[in-house]
């Protein structure tokens, strides 16, 4: 290990780091601009210089290996006049907008001024303009603020693999554009917004809605996928302004998908805000007394195995543990949370996780995608397909529809026929995943959810056995799943008890009145029509697809409005915090479900959230280890059978509009309609461009 | 302008084309240069190949003509683009086939660009920036062509035109209006850059 000098004091380093990040090692802060460690360095903003004992001239630390003996030094005299001069030429064509500016108040360039930049300018001339460019929805642009760090065109390239932005002319000149004014089509675009160190990239939904100091920040946990972002909710007053990411180097590191990022304007609208009920035909406003009592004259008398619950897939634990005890007091085995009817077991765990953990991919070295495209389904998880994948030594192939997924993949076939053709070894693959070190396969919901999911998931479970995905130190068999809702709702063991019906078996239960009374927990995704037989009850937060079909609405909180558990697609239980307080008469829903209990006489004895977490551990001891990935026990699943020669897709149709959320979204309809079926952009938008942003 | 239609260096403005593709001569000259690079490497190419788009159709690079490279060279097309708007010899907008690029930079300047301009002003018909009226003439300023020891200089096609001065510039813009090819180099009958006053050294050589 090289051992350095840095402002005196000796420190070893890791050998082939650069001279900016041995500064960081030892504690040292070095102002900087383009340099981002998930990113390529770039060099480019001179921001970073530090004096180097024989070298002539200061050095750009973030483009510097370090060597054995080098004396850096961070204090100088020298240092600090490169560091104003840098700052000084930074400023000359940048605008003074900073009072109206939404970077204002996290902004790199206002804080590095501050500490390290001169008190005022010496540039007499006239500033550059530049004007705006139009990059689609979600990002809103102030091209003459641009520093050109480069770091958004490094994302695109790099990390999204959707390289779209560039850098065109040059010098004085240089722009950042994506030349033809078109949307981005990114998933991961939004963290242009903020890997942008200035005001150049800002959020379109957010411009001039709030400033950072006013904010209320909430560490909390995502929903709109199964990857379980964490995340940092910006509230003011009762209101979500933004949505951040945080980091997680496990799960999300520090980017998001815009659906985490942009949905949440969806939650101010089509909320379902009071209890209503149908009265001759008509859905009206009730109070909650009235809605309760309606409930419970309905459910009088009426035996278990005519009521029958649907979990949704925003659902968070502590709900469906209470829809758990409550069912257990009705005697109803008719519980299900695979709404989509995915064939996943309640048990071994390792059946419906994602066994080799997010940040597992890094070590695979052979992916098979079986009837999954993980870049709609979960982003992030994409994203670190990508990452294993730009290392080298790593091929994906995959059966089922073809999609860009950003990397090469080698299409293996769409039939799931090739799936016992690999397991029975009378295929090409099977040589070559026993051949890997660390093989994986990733099984998506548009694999399991079908007639023959199961044997599906049989033949996987072949291939993960045989092939040796499944050892003592890896485990390369997974399940990415698409619901945030659904790994909880299975630790849990929402699936039909003995004799029960799955969700299938509900719908065709109730259109022959066997089934008199359905619960929907925000269950939005299913044939809510075929209910019409049967009493429906739908609690929710949302004015979605089941509501205008049910026939009693329980006004819910959506997933920024209460303190709730989630586990995500690894297996990984993690906390949401409340931000904001549910609209009207709308209630955190295992209260709802308590009350509801009590009301018909079968009360569930959990009074508080308290109570209600510590009977989450009773039930499952795993909900209680909060952040940590266990591996989940092994044994036999799925069941053999014949599958059908029909092809595998994926279950997204629209990235953008996959839950109640979303589709409440007007961002993300834009999205959909710009960004997927290709719809011109607002005129009224475009009009604007031709501005330069900071003329008024 | 056709695939099949053959260049015609001294034509009008080329119009701007929804489609480009390389005439068969032009695609055969694109491969070989493809194949001088590793596999996965053809990004590399993409210099020659913009050069050869762009003398095909006819001194500038439509839109159509960078997604076509592009797209020959497995590259994202704000790359070509990034590569196309850096440098000052692709053009992206229509402009005439000849080229006249005057030297303006400090030397050149100091030795009398300005009347060098001046002579192109008027032979051409067009100021700086502009295609000449009848169509056929480009005529910009450019920073340092690097000859400074025969300045002022100007350069059109392949050919340096040195030691210009008014009279000179005209005589040469005009032979090549009347399609000739005027003898490049120094105008000044001087051999290569030798002082001006005749050789000083290596008196004995030729």
């Amino acid at each position: 290990m090289p051992k350095v000098v840095i402002n005196g004091k000796e420190y070893e380093v890791p050998a082939g780091i650069t001279v900016f990040q041995a500064c960081e090692l030892a504690g040292i802060e070095i102002p900087h601009f383009c340099y981002h460690p998930r990113l390529n360095i770039a060099g480019n903003c001179r921001m970073c210089l530090v004096e180097i004992e024989r070298s002539p001239k200061p050095v750009a630390s973030c483009a510097m290996p370090v060597a054995d003996g080098m004396v850096i030094r961070t204090d100088t005299p020298l240092v600090h006049k490169a560091r104003k001069g840098v700052l000084e030429f930074l400023l000359i064509n940048h605008p003074l907008d900073c009072p109206i500016c939404d970077q204002g108040g996290e902004c790199d360039l206002q804080d590095l001024t501050l500490f390290y930049g001169p008190d005022h300018s010496r540039f007499r001339e006239n500033k550059r303009a530049v004007a705006d460019k139009y990059l689609g929805p979600l990002i809103s642009t102030h091209m003459t603020r641009c520093i050109h760090c480069t770091r958004c065109i490094r994302f695109l390239e790099e990390v999204a693999g959707v390289p779209e932005l560039g850098a065109v002319e040059r010098g004085e000149h240089m722009e950042i554009t994506n030349w033809l004014e078109r949307a981005l089509t990114s998933e991961l675009q939004g963290n242009v917004i903020d890997l942008c160190p200035v005001g150049a990239l800002n959020s379109k939904p957010y411009a001039y809605r709030a400033r950072s100091w006013e904010l209320t920040k909430v560490e909390s946990i995502d929903v709109m996928d199964a990857v379980g972002s964490n995340i940092r909710v910006d509230v003011r007053g009762n209101e979500v302004m933004r949505i951040l990411p945080r980091l997680h180097e496990d799960v999300n590191e520090e980017w998001i998908s815009d659906r985490s990022r942009f949905a949440y304007d969806g939650l101010k609208r089509r909320r379902l805000d009071v209890p209503m009920l149908r009265k001759a035909g008509r859905l009206e406003p009730v109070d909650w007394r009235e809605a309760l009592r309606a409930l419970r004259e309905r459910m009088a008398g009426l035996p278990g195995e005519r009521i029958a619950f649907i979990v949704g897939d925003l659902a968070c634990c502590e709900s469906m543990l209470l829809v758990r005890e409550f069912a257990l007091r009705l005697e109803s085995p008719h519980v299900d949370c695979r709404q989509d009817g995915a064939k996943l077991p309640a048990s071994p765990r390792a059946a419906y996780l994602f066994n080799t953990s997010i940040r597992g991919i890094e070590e695979a070295d052979l992916c098979l995608l079986i009837g999954t495209n993980p870049r709609w389904e979960a982003p992030l998880i994409n994203a670190r397909l990508r990452k294993r994948w730009r290392r080298g030594g790593f091929q994906v192939a995959r059966i089922g529809a073809s999609f860009d997924l950003t990397y090469p993949v080698e299409h293996l076939g769409d039939s799931p026929k090739l799936l016992e053709r690999i397991a029975k070894g009378r295929h090409p693959f099977t040589k070559r995943l026993k051949a890997a070190e660390r093989p994986m396969l990733i099984l998506g919901m548009g694999a399991l959810a079908r007639p023959d999911g199961a044997a599906i998931l049989h033949l996987a479970r072949r291939i993960a056995e045989s092939c040796g995905l499944v050892r003592e130190d890896w485990n390369g068999f997974n399940v990415l799943h698409t619901a945030a809702a659904r790994v909880g709702g299975l630790d849990l063991g929402l699936v039909p008890g003995e004799g029960g019906l799955d969700v299938a078996g509900i719908l065709a239960a109730a259109e022959r009145g066997e089934i008199e009374l359905v619960y929907l927990l925000g269950a939005d995704e299913i044939e809510v029509e075929r209910l019409k037989g049967a009493f429906v009850v739908y609690q929710g937060s949302h004015g979605d697809r089941a509501a205008p079909h049910a026939d009693l609405i329980l006004p819910g909180a959506a997933y920024t409005e209460k303190n709730a558990t989630y586990v995500n697609t690894e297996g990984r239980v993690q906390r949401a915090r409340r931000a904001a307080f549910p609209p009207g008469e709308a209630r955190e829903d295992w209260k709802i479900l308590r009350a509801v209990s009590e009301a018909v006489g079968r009360t569930v004895p959990l009074d508080d959230l308290w109570a209600v977490q510590r009977r989450l551990v009773e039930v499952q001891p795993m909900l209680g280890r909060l952040d940590v990935v266990e591996p989940g026990a092994w044994g036999a699943f799925g069941e053999a059978g014949p599958v059908s020669d029909a092809p595998l897709s994926s279950p997204i149709q629209d990235f953008y509009l996959t839950n109640p959320i979303c589709r409440a979204s007007p961002t993300m309809r834009r999205c959909s309609l710009e960004i997927l079926q290709g719809a011109p952009p607002p005129q009224e938008e475009l009009a604007l461009l031709g501005a330069t942003g900071t003329h008024g | 302008m056709s695939p099949k239609e053959p260049r015609k260096p001294h034509g009008a403005i080329a119009p701007d084309v929804e489609r480009f593709a390389f005439t068969p001569e032009n695609l055969e000259k694109a491969k070989a240069v493809i194949a001088r690079y590793p596999e996965g490497r053809q990004a590399s190419a993409v210099l020659p190949l913009l050069h050869l788009a762009q003398d095909q159709h006819g001194g500038w690079l439509p839109q159509a003509a960078l997604d076509y490279v592009a797209e020959l060279l497995s590259m994202p097309r704000i790359k070509v683009y990034e590569v196309a708007s850096f440098y000052d010899m692709f053009h992206l907008e229509p402009t005439a086939p000849i080229k006249v690029r005057v030297c303006t930079t400090t030397p050149c300047w100091l030795c009398g660009a300005e009347e060098v301009l001046k002579a192109c002003r008027e032979v051409l018909g067009c100021e700086v920036g502009e295609n000449s009226p009848d169509g056929r003439f480009f005529l910009r300023e450019f920073e340092c062509l690097g000859a400074c020891a025969n300045a002022p200089v100007m350069w059109i096609g392949e050919d340096y035109f040195e030691d210009l001065d008014y009279e000179r510039t005209k005589a040469v813009l005009e032979a090549i209006k009347r399609g000739e090819r005027p003898k490049p180099g120094p105008q000044s009958g001087r051999r290569g850059s030798m002082p001006a006053g005749g050789k000083t050294t290596l008196l004995d050589l030729d």
